[in-house]
């Protein structure tokens, strides 16, 4: 058996995501994400409305630049849990539509998948939304490459952590 | 929506001051990112101050990719607000962004450029770098309703 105890529960799973892609993580500690769910190629967080995260003072509603790095945490956390080994990435082009404003007040949820992953490239799309997934607020499609320069994270380990 | 009214009155306000750093206080989230518009050098820039919330990638260390998105689509409205004749607050459609390089803890600066301005809907092109503006970290290009009662209102 391999060191690493497998996880068994899908709570133990979100439990270990939420503290290697947002506690550990400074920037989506900040944005306050919260892990939703985890599987393979799929990864589901959630922000909270908050005074800080509007962009419009008048209206209230969030600017783009929450649902941005929420998404981008998201698609990279679908990647991580399709890597054969664990190996550094990069997300190498995010684009974001922005299909309506979110409701002022109320949570949004993402939802990636990483439908494609080749040994250089991984390939996802993700969804926002705030309770109906048929209604979203944004889209987004991210491509990361894989293999980048540095260290290999915690996060970027964590597919082996993952019950086949 | 009337939203765009506040925004707007301190663009003029902030016009009469030659002052644009005074669109930041208006937008809660420009504020709590440290990203503000400066135009001290005669070009209009947008800097996003460095501060440890930035960080998505503790390792290396780099700044979160998501944030550099969010201070590209920054730059591009507050380019569209003092540089051009939008009548409302710019209401952003999509926005692509490319990764070029990592970035570090340091600041991120970025310029934007309008590449097609039409009646409703601009086309902006911006780009962010840190030490070399030769060597930008990331570059974007979004769309921007200008002029429309049904426009995805983000800002």
């Amino acid at each position: 058996m391999s060191q690493t105890p497998m996880l068994t529960t899908p709570e133990e799973r979100v439990a270990l995501f939420q503290q290697l892609f947002s506690d550990t993580i400074p920037h989506n500690k900040a944005l306050g994400i919260k892990v939703l769910a985890v599987a393979r190629g799929l990864a589901s967080m959630q922000i909270e409305w908050r005074e800080e995260f509007v962009g419009n003072p008048e209206t209230g509603v969030l600017a783009g630049g929450p649902l941005t790095a929420m998404l981008d945490g998201c698609c990279g956390m679908a990647v991580a849990t399709l890597l054969k080994e664990p190996k550094p990435f990069a997300t190498l082009d995010l684009r974001i539509d922005y299909a309506k404003p979110a409701v002022p007040g109320k949570p949004v949820i993402a939802e990636a998948e990483c439908y494609r992953i080749t040994r250089s490239v991984a390939f996802t799309r993700a969804f926002a939304h705030q309770g109906d997934p048929k209604d979203p607020v944004a889209a987004a499609a991210g491509t990361f490459m894989l293999g980048t320069k540095g260290e290999v994270t915690r996060a970027q380990a964590v597919s082996k952590e993952l019950v086949k | 929506m009337s939203g765009g009214d506040s925004l707007m009155k301190r663009l003029a306000d902030a016009r009469k001051h030659g002052d644009v750093s005074r669109l930041a206080d208006a937008i809660p989230y420009a504020k709590w990112m440290k990203i503000a518009p400066e135009n001290t050098t005669g070009e209009l820039l947008t800097r996003m101050r460095y501060h440890d919330t930035l960080i998505g990638n503790t390792y290396l260390p780099a700044i979160h990719g998501g944030t550099l998105g969010a201070m590209l689509e920054m730059a591009a409205i507050f380019h569209l607000l003092w540089e051009t004749d939008t009548p409302t607050v710019p209401k952003i459609v999509n926005i692509t962004v490319d990764y070029l390089r990592s970035a570090g803890p340091r600041d991120v600066i970025a310029a934007a450029k309008v590449t097609k301005q039409g009646r409703r809907m601009v086309n902006v092109f911006a780009e962010a770098w840190q030490d070399d503006r030769s060597k930008p970290v990331a570059s974007a290009s979004a769309h921007f309703l200008v002029q429309s009662d049904d426009a995805p209102p983000s800002l």
